[in-house]
């Protein structure tokens, strides 16, 4: 096969690619959009097998076999409480991948570059498994907590923003040595000197990393693995992993950005980890503010059947109880019997973008009456009463009221507006925050005590 | 204890203390109850209906008031019409009456009350506490005061409240303008919301704006700034400059409204004289003022208490009994009052009242206490509102310009690497670096049009195609070197789980999004 098909097979990949992306604009055109996915996949991989690879196809077959089956596998059983944690894991495989390749490319006789071009290479490949192992390490502590193995909360060194510089003022240090050594020859040593140094540097940012802040992480590491893939591309001079690196590497950056605004935080502090370590009023606000007015199932359910307008805002508390099914149910239930309900969410609500998106689709709760913050908050006014779902940080009113609070400035669901406000929580127990939540406290709040899954089946067996 | 309900006195007073619902409910606090034949017939509630709750029916006035220990009415006492005795001479030492009083403008009554060494409790000095709204009968009498007033307008305001496009012409909603959004005042607004007219309200104290909207009404704004919240959560007198700038406001309206109902009242005060003869004569013929202030003198200048009368083609309604003219519902209401009151009062639910002044609302309440006057009481410690709401600012946000030496030092940073790169780089590299850039651009103009709620899939199909890094691995395959082919191969299989799986679960959660 001539390298002007394979070029244009990759070329064909690479729109693919890009109408798959552009499809998920729309849950209808979603569904055609992971097809084209597919379609640009299979045939960049039959493109190059059929064009490029001369031998040790058996290996190549048992690899795809076995591999595909379990990813196959993996997904299948996969439940969508755990979506955040297999994304974590799936990023860092990508991430050993670019490692792996970065080695290879590296040990790879064939390829002679002179001067210039050689230090390119050089730099090529060590940016590339650089970035590939901090992707790997990270996402496999940011896997262990999200599937609990590791506690979630922020791990704070002593002086470990130094501990950071260190380490990357010893990476660029490596990267001399590196290319100086390439040069002639050698430099194995500080490739695996600085993939060491990358791995831990991986670790170490997510582990001081709470979580609450998993929305941002995540999606960091999903752009990691694209810059990995595109620093890959660069390594070995094909166009087709460059540009699906950057589209993946852009995707992620976005939605990093999208979630550190929706929490009124800067990238770099979430990077840098600890929420309201700085912040002095924390401590203070965490002071009981008032009588909560505590009521059962039943009363619930009688302010349900009461309400013309109802509202729901699931926050991770709900996917910890899986509670999605039982209340998609108490929503059909109520809709049948003439009640608007509608669910909004918040940007962060979840430990992964769209989280909340994903469980309400998996439980059949139709996505048109599924609703964004910026499309909602303005209907709180109407609503008789608003459902509150495990979710803390998100409907915190000093969010908006006290310029002292860490969560100052952030966009919250402002469902004190409306006129009863229920809140299912565990206990008293603050948010991830550490912030009091002064609308437990108000007049027109209730709160219902107890596992959600618990007192929202007592709750629909009441209607 | 045994309780009387005499019959109402007062002429074209038809209202009556207890309902035999509420007569039930009080019997379970442990009160007997009798009740002078007839009391409840002008409220449609028959001697029958009291009897079968369990009522002793007594037909003697005079037995009725010697047997009770608690008498519950309406009206203060006054003599009777017919034989002529005055009911305070009916009470003896120690009983315990509960009804209006009026004690500032009835010093007299309270003398007398003194005199006959009774426990006198005022309806109408409840205190206006959060605590005490159930058993505020003030509050029940002016919600239906308000209500009948928008119904006394339509009997005789000539057209529909609502608007209608009929096969027989167009009529135009009636427009309404109410004048003091107290308690009477919503209730007003309200009523004659759900008829259909446009309604408009005004009030002194500006805090109410947002209840009167939550009706759906408009509310009238005074361009000019004066706080007219006094205490208790009724309005103060108002500086002359804002007077006149209402009455420039009402003259105004008074051309355009249909009716207007007024309900302004400034306690201890003669009511304000909001509406003159000027204004009703610029009013269209066959429009209706409602004066809900008519027994402290009226909001019109045109008003006669007690009385409809048409004065230039307008009709001014200064009934003073409008809560009777409703007897069955504000008999209802009020004894759902009383009974809330006797509740607290009889904390041991074994039929002994109890005057306990260390209860606010009682010491409130009561106007003498065993042949002593205690009217009036001390300050209520807590207002129906805080009085001062500290007003808090919405933090000015410090407009923060955005500096431009930030972006500045990034961009001259960034040519400069771009220029140190095109100096060394090979021609090679820059075609990559250029198709790099550009990929970026495009994959940011994408990514901003992915909805929200897909954050999820895209992460999982991006997670997907960027195993694209499996082409690496296909290219060094077929090394001559067998650890570089197992590594490949090695990376293949991972990245194989990735692809495989990536899409897999991206198909099965798309699946999932159904409308």
């Amino acid at each position: 096969m001539p390298q002007g098909l394979v070029t244009v097979a990759y070329i064909a990949a690479t729109i693919l690619f890009i109408m798959a992306l552009g499809g998920l604009s729309n849950p209808e055109t979603a569904r055609r959009g992971n097809l084209y996915g597919m379609a640009g996949m299979a045939i960049a991989l039959l493109a190059t097998i059929i064009g490029v690879v001369t031998a040790n196809y058996l290996v190549l077959l048992a690899a795809v076999a076995i591999g595909g089956t379990l990813g196959v596998i993996l997904a299948r059983r996969v439940q969508m409480t755990q979506m955040p944690e297999l994304v974590a894991i799936l990023h860092s495989l990508v991430g050993l991948a670019a490692v792996f390749v970065g080695y290879a490319s590296f040990g790879d006789p064939n390829q002679q570059f002179q001067g210039v071009e050689q230090t390119i290479h050089d730099v090529e490949i060590y940016v590339g498994v650089l970035i590939g192992a901090v992707t790997f390490s990270g996402s496999v502590i940011a896997f262990g907590k999200l599937s609990g193995k590791i506690t979630g909360n922020p791990m704070l060194l002593p002086g470990r923003h130094w501990l950071n510089l260190a380490l990357l003022l010893v990476a660029i240090w490596l990267g001399s040595q590196f290319v100086q050594q390439a040069a002639e020859g050698n430099g194995m040593q500080p490739l695996l000197l600085m993939t060491v140094v990358a791995l831990l540097f991986g670790i170490h940012m997510v582990m001081a990393i709470g979580g609450a802040d998993m929305p941002v992480v995540v999606s960091m590491l999903n752009s990691y693995s694209g810059w990995a893939a595109s620093a890959t591309g660069f390594m070995l001079s094909n166009d087709l992993l460059i540009v699906t690196g950057a589209l993946v590497g852009s995707s992620g950056a976005i939605l990093s950005y999208i979630m550190c605004r929706a929490m009124n935080r800067k990238f770099l502090a979430v990077i840098a980890g600890g929420f309201g370590t700085t912040s002095g009023s924390a401590a203070v606000d965490g002071a009981e503010q008032g009588e909560v007015v505590a009521v059962d199932a039943t009363e619930v359910a009688e302010l349900l059947k009461n309400a013309r307008e109802v509202m729901i805002i699931p926050g991770y508390g709900m996917a910890v109880a899986q509670a999605q099914h039982t209340v998609h149910e108490i929503s059909r239930k109520l809709r049948e019997q003439g009640v608007n309900v509608r669910f909004a969410i918040h940007p962060v609500a979840g430990r992964m973008p769209g989280h909340m998106n994903v469980l309400l689709a998996e439980a059949k709760v139709p996505y048109d009456i599924v609703f964004e913050m910026d499309e909602i908050n303005d209907d709180f006014p109407n609503v008789d009463v608003s459902v509150v779902i495990g979710a803390n940080d998100i409907v915190n009113p000093s969010a908006l009221t006290d310029p002292g609070s860490p969560i100052a400035g952030m966009p919250v669901l402002e469902c004190w507006k409306g006129g009863t406000t229920v809140v299912l929580k565990r206990s008293m127990a603050t948010g991830y925050a550490g912030v009091q939540n002064p609308l437990f406290f108000l007049e027109n709040t209730r709160m219902l005590f107890g596992d959600a899954k618990t007192t929202l089946d007592a709750v629909l067996a009441q209607l | 204890m045994r309780i009387g309900i005499p019959r109402e006195i007062h002429p074209g007073e038809k209202r009556v203390a207890t309902t035999p619902e509420v007569a039930s409910q009080l019997q379970k606090l442990g009160f007997s109850i009798a009740l002078e034949s007839g009391a409840g017939s002008a409220a449609n509630f028959a001697d029958a209906a009291y009897a079968e709750a369990g009522v002793d029916i007594i037909e003697d006035t005079k037995a009725l008031w010697a047997g009770s220990d608690i008498i519950l009415k309406v009206r203060g006492p006054e003599p009777h019409p017919g034989t002529g005795v005055d009911e305070t001479a009916l009470l003896h030492p120690g009983q315990v009456l509960i009804s209006f009083l009026w004690p500032a403008q009835n010093p007299e009554l309270l003398a007398r009350l003194q005199s006959g060494g009774v426990t006198a409790l005022a309806m109408d000095s409840i205190p206006r506490i959060s605590r005490a709204q159930k058993m505020d009968a003030l509050s029940s009498m002016a919600n239906i005061a308000g209500y009948r007033a928008v119904v006394e307008a339509a009997q005789h305001f000539g057209r529909f409240f609502t608007g209608q496009i009929t096969a027989a012409g167009k009529v135009p909603p009636a427009k309404v303008l109410v004048i003091g959004a107290g308690v009477a005042g919503l209730s007003a607004i309200g009523a004659a919301k759900s008829m259909g007219a446009i309604v408009r309200a005004f009030d002194t104290r500006p805090e109410v704006k947002e209840q009167v909207e939550s009706m759906d009404a408009e509310f009238l704004m005074l361009d000019f700034k004066e706080e007219g919240s006094g205490t208790g959560g009724y309005a103060k007198v108002m500086s002359e400059e804002f007077i006149a700038a209402e009455m420039a406001l009402f003259a105004r309206q008074a051309l355009e409204v249909d009716i207007i109902i007024t309900t302004a009242l400034i306690p201890g005060k003669p009511a304000p004289r909001l509406i003159t003869e000027e204004m009703v004569r610029s009013m269209r013929p066959g429009s209706v003022v409602v004066d809900l202030a008519a027994e402290q003198g009226g909001n019109c200048a045109l008003t006669e208490a007690d009385k409809v009368c048409v004065q230039h083609g307008v009709t001014v309604i200064g009934y003073t009994d409008l809560p009777s003219r409703m007897a069955a519902q504000s008999s209802q209401l009020y004894a759902t009052n009383l009974r809330h009151l006797l509740t607290d009062m009889c904390p041991q639910k074994d039929g002994e009242l109890v005057v306990d002044f260390a209860d606010e609302v009682v010491r409130g309440a009561t106007v003498v206490r065993s042949g002593e006057i205690t009217w009036p009481p001390p300050a209520p410690k807590l207002s129906a509102k805080p009085a001062v709401k500290p007003k808090v600012e919405p933090a000015e946000k410090p407009v923060t310009q955005p500096s431009l030496l930030g972006p500045a030092v990034l961009s001259v940073a960034g040519a400069a690497a771009l220029f140190g790169l095109g100096l060394v780089a090979p021609p090679s590299f820059m075609a990559h670096f250029t198709v790099f850039v550009l990929a970026c651009f495009v994959g940011y103009m994408v990514i901003w049009n992915v909805k929200p709620a897909l954050h999820t899939p895209l992460m999982s199909v991006t997670n997907a195609i960027s195993s694209i890094i499996i082409i690496g691995a296909l290219l060094q395959i077929s090394s001559g070197e067998s650890w570089i082919a197992w590594l490949a191969g090695l990376t293949v299989l991972i990245t194989s789980i990735n692809i495989f799986g990536g899409f897999a679960v991206t198909r099965r959660m798309l699946e999932m999004f159904r409308k």
